[in-house]
């Protein structure tokens, strides 16, 4: 019998929630099977068994949260197992090397129907154990090539029934769903059960709704938004900074960057170190709620601020650690690189945890002003609008001015109104005299 | 271009090297009055004398320790030792001496040293005359350890080994001196640490070296021909160091890989070749890298048995063939010749 425990996803997790069980008591797992989803602060992974056996019971049922180490469900890898193996495939014995091959086996591959020999499967974090080559049809086995591709383009690899040796799941098995143009075959999903938007009779079967599979970043997207707008009383402060000096300032220092070969700087870029800044002269804003449970809430030493990214694979929050004590010049390297990461083999839980609040900029796009929701566990968001030219009122004159639109998000239940309204000033201040956050002390 | 031997052009190129710098001279058995026993050195004594071309005792241990002396002190021996089975004789000079020296004793000697040896089996020498035991010199930091499949790879890692201030050993083949192919004419040197794309293909990777080499080629031609398949075939052309990228980026691209060799399966060149591609392609491999290597066995005399000991064509086509399947492609003929 063994003890499956919640393990330690990354460096920073502490507990981690049951997400699903792929498992249920009573069936059989294969090494290498999904066992359990588990759903650390950041990000939903696929736990994988290590070791082949029976589950024979969930101690954590989905939906509950525990800490590192404790055990959330028991293996039961008796050598009594219920259906006898085929094949002389040795049982898998803990801690005792697999057998060898005898040395006067002719190793070549040879045509005989007899699959190759198995080979000690070994690594420093698990046992030795014997693989036996063959599995059974609901083994879940696909080659590393089929995992990546999995990966890429979010497939649910469960409903595809494997062609290769003993069942692998191979490159040739996705050809109707990767990279097939037109294909309108998707795998099976996993709940068959599922609410079906009709959007009338289906007449031209280019216009009828399309199943496009929820990938994995989707589904923690959707599950940690509706938690936030579901559980914190957010309530929102809208204020106008002119932008006239930071739009003049920025323009400059580029005209410079141009000349000097240097990187140029962002409205964000500046932006985010204003931000690292007012929340350095607020303290309070730079906290997190721990939850109605708790006695204590937590105010950051640490300002990181969360830069929120459109990639390819959806929004993701790369966190610029320390942004108070970085130059706008750092910021903007910084965000430019984890931005492309994000869009390419994709962020690590590490460059997306740890934030204490998020800056959200739809300025780009034209947008004048926009709420964001929360990012849980950080105390507040800030949503930032387009730098656009207004006709302003100065003294009695209407002059065109450049101007910019921010409203803040913030956690009622430690974020009051005031405080919200002085971060912003604070902030306002910053924008509207833009040297003190180029000149600000790191 | 001129079309030699692989014979030819080795001799052709100790010639060329003896001829451009006179530091360059020949040690080994029988490689003077005698000519060498697989003729390699055929005519270099009379024309260079005995000074240049060193016929020696019986004894391994002392003549390569004598080589290593001269290359220590600024020439640039090259020794041939009969076949590689005899390299045994003189281990502790090349493993303790040979490859130590320039990091025992901070960098104030060098050992510009090349071994020619030949490897291969299939000659009915007998067992201890029939090894493919460069890997326990490939295994040593400090040695390089190159292995040309074609008389131009032949000419060109020659030309390398012997202007490289590192010991190199040179891996011939018994069953490839008598192969042909163009020679480039100019002198310029292979790199070494650098493998070969012999074909460009993407249904999988064939990786060989030495003999094997040659025969990935071959069967690689013959399956395009007769079975329509696009295999790409890699040529280590060194062992130590080995070129990872190379491998790592073919399999990137074919997502599958078969290695050949002529040594024995276990812990062989092989092993490490798919430790390389796992580590670096773990998530583009679409199957298990398969190995096709010699039976472990001592080589057997009786010629029967020693081919049935020795990969052969069909039990590399077959390797292909089940790696293939493998990946979902569907082919007939497993198990058909292909000598």
């Amino acid at each position: 019998m063994i003890e499956i425990k919640m393990p330690r996803l990354s460096d920073t997790m502490e507990e981690g929630a049951v997400a699903a069980w792929h498992k249920k008591p009573g069936e059989r797992v294969e090494v290498g099977d999904v066992l359990v989803e588990i759903e650390t602060d950041k990000a939903t992974m696929d736990y994988e068994a290590y070791e082949a056996g029976t589950l024979s019971e969930i101690l954590v049922a989905e939906g509950d949260t525990v800490a590192i180490g404790t055990p959330i469900a028991m293996l039961d890898n008796g050598k009594d197992s219920p259906a006898p193996a085929p094949a002389p495939a040795p049982a898998p014995v803990e801690a005792t090397p697999a057998p060898e091959p005898a040395a006067s086996v002719s190793p070549a591959p040879s045509p005989a129907p007899s699959p190759a020999p198995a080979v000690a499967a070994s690594s420093s974090r698990t046992v030795s154990r014997a693989v036996p080559e063959n599995r059974g049809a609901d083994g879940q086995f696909a080659s590393p090539l089929v995992r990546r591709l999995a990966r890429e383009h979010g497939l649910d690899l469960s409903g595809i029934r494997g062609s290769g040796p003993g069942g692998r799941i191979i490159r040739a098995d996705l050809d109707s769903l990767v990279g097939a143009p037109a294909g309108p075959a998707t795998p099976a999903p996993r709940h068959v059960a599922r609410p079906v938007v009709a959007t009338g009779p289906i007449v031209d079967a280019r216009r009828a709704s399309q199943e496009v599979p929820v990938t994995k970043a989707r589904r923690v997207i959707a599950r940690r938004l509706s938690e936030s707008a579901q559980t914190i009383p957010h309530f929102y402060v809208t204020s106008v900074a002119d932008a006239e000096v930071l739009t003049q300032m920025r323009a400059d220092l580029n005209e410079q960057a141009v000349d000097k070969d240097l990187a140029k700087v962002s409205v964000n870029d500046l932006i985010v170190r204003a931000v690292a800044l007012a929340l350095r002269e607020h303290p309070e804003v730079n906290a997190s709620y721990l939850g109605d449970d708790s006695k204590v809430m937590q105010l950051h030493n640490r300002v990181n601020v969360g830069v929120a990214v459109a990639s390819q694979h959806g929004l993701v929050v790369p966190v610029i650690v320390d942004a108070d004590l970085k130059s706008v010049y750092e910021i903007g390297a910084e965000t430019k690189s984890l931005a492309a990461q994000a869009n390419g083999k994709g962020l690590s839980i590490e460059q997306m945890s740890g934030g204490t609040f998020t800056v959200s900029n739809l300025g780009m796009y034209g947008v004048e002003e926009f709420t964001a929701i929360i990012n849980p566990p950080e105390g507040a968001i800030l949503a930032v609008g387009a730098t656009t030219r207004e006709a302003v009122i100065v003294g009695d004159q209407i002059v065109p001015r450049h101007r910019m639109r921010m409203t803040l998000s913030a956690d009622h239940r430690i974020i009051d109104g005031a405080l919200a309204a002085q971060f912003l000033r604070t902030l306002t201040a910053f924008i509207e005299h833009p040297w003190r956050i180029v000149a600000a002390e790191a | 271009m001129t079309i030699k031997t692989y014979r030819q052009a080795l001799h052709d190129t100790l010639r060329e090297e003896m001829l451009r710098d006179e530091n360059v001279f020949l040690m080994g058995e029988e490689i003077g009055v005698f000519e060498g026993s697989y003729k390699i050195t055929a005519g270099l004594l009379t024309e260079f004398g005995d000074k240049r071309v060193r016929d020696t005792p019986i004894a391994e241990e002392g003549f390569t320790g004598a080589a290593i002396g001269a290359a220590m002190l600024g020439l640039r021996p090259v020794v041939e030792i009969m076949t590689i089975n005899f390299s045994l004789l003189a281990l502790d000079q090349i493993v303790n001496h040979a490859a130590k020296i320039y990091g025992m004793f901070g960098g104030q000697a060098k050992v510009p040293l090349v071994i020619r040896t030949p490897g291969g089996g299939g000659q009915q020498l007998g067992a201890t005359h029939s090894q493919n035991i460069e890997l326990y010199y490939a295994f040593v930091p400090g040695m390089k350890v190159v292995a040309p499949s074609t008389p131009a790879d032949a000419k060109a890692l020659l030309l390398a080994a012997i202007r490289d201030d590192d010991p190199v050993l040179f891996l011939e083949n018994l069953a490839l001196y008598n192969t042909k192919g163009d020679v480039p004419d100019d002198d310029t040197p292979a790199e070494i640490g650098k493998a070969k794309i012999t074909r460009e293909g993407h249904d999988l990777t064939l990786i060989g070296y030495s003999r094997m080499a040659y025969v990935a080629r071959n069967i690689a031609e013959s399956l395009a021909e007769s079975e329509g398949l696009d295999i790409e075939v890699i040529d280590l052309m060194s062992l130590r160091p080995l070129d990872r990228a190379t491998l790592v980026e073919s399999v990137k691209k074919t997502h599958a890989a078969v290695v050949l060799e002529d040594d024995w399966l276990t812990y062989g060149i092989g092993a490490e070749i798919a430790a390389t591609i796992s580590d670096g392609a773990f998530d583009y491999l679409d199957a298990p890298v398969r190995r096709v290597a010699m039976a472990e066995v001592p080589m057997p005399y009786s010629k029967n048995l020693e081919s049935a000991a020795m990969p052969t064509n069909d039990d590399v086509v077959n390797a292909i063939f089940q790696t293939l399947e493998a990946v979902g492609r569907r082919l007939k003929k497993v198990g058909q010749s292909h000598d």
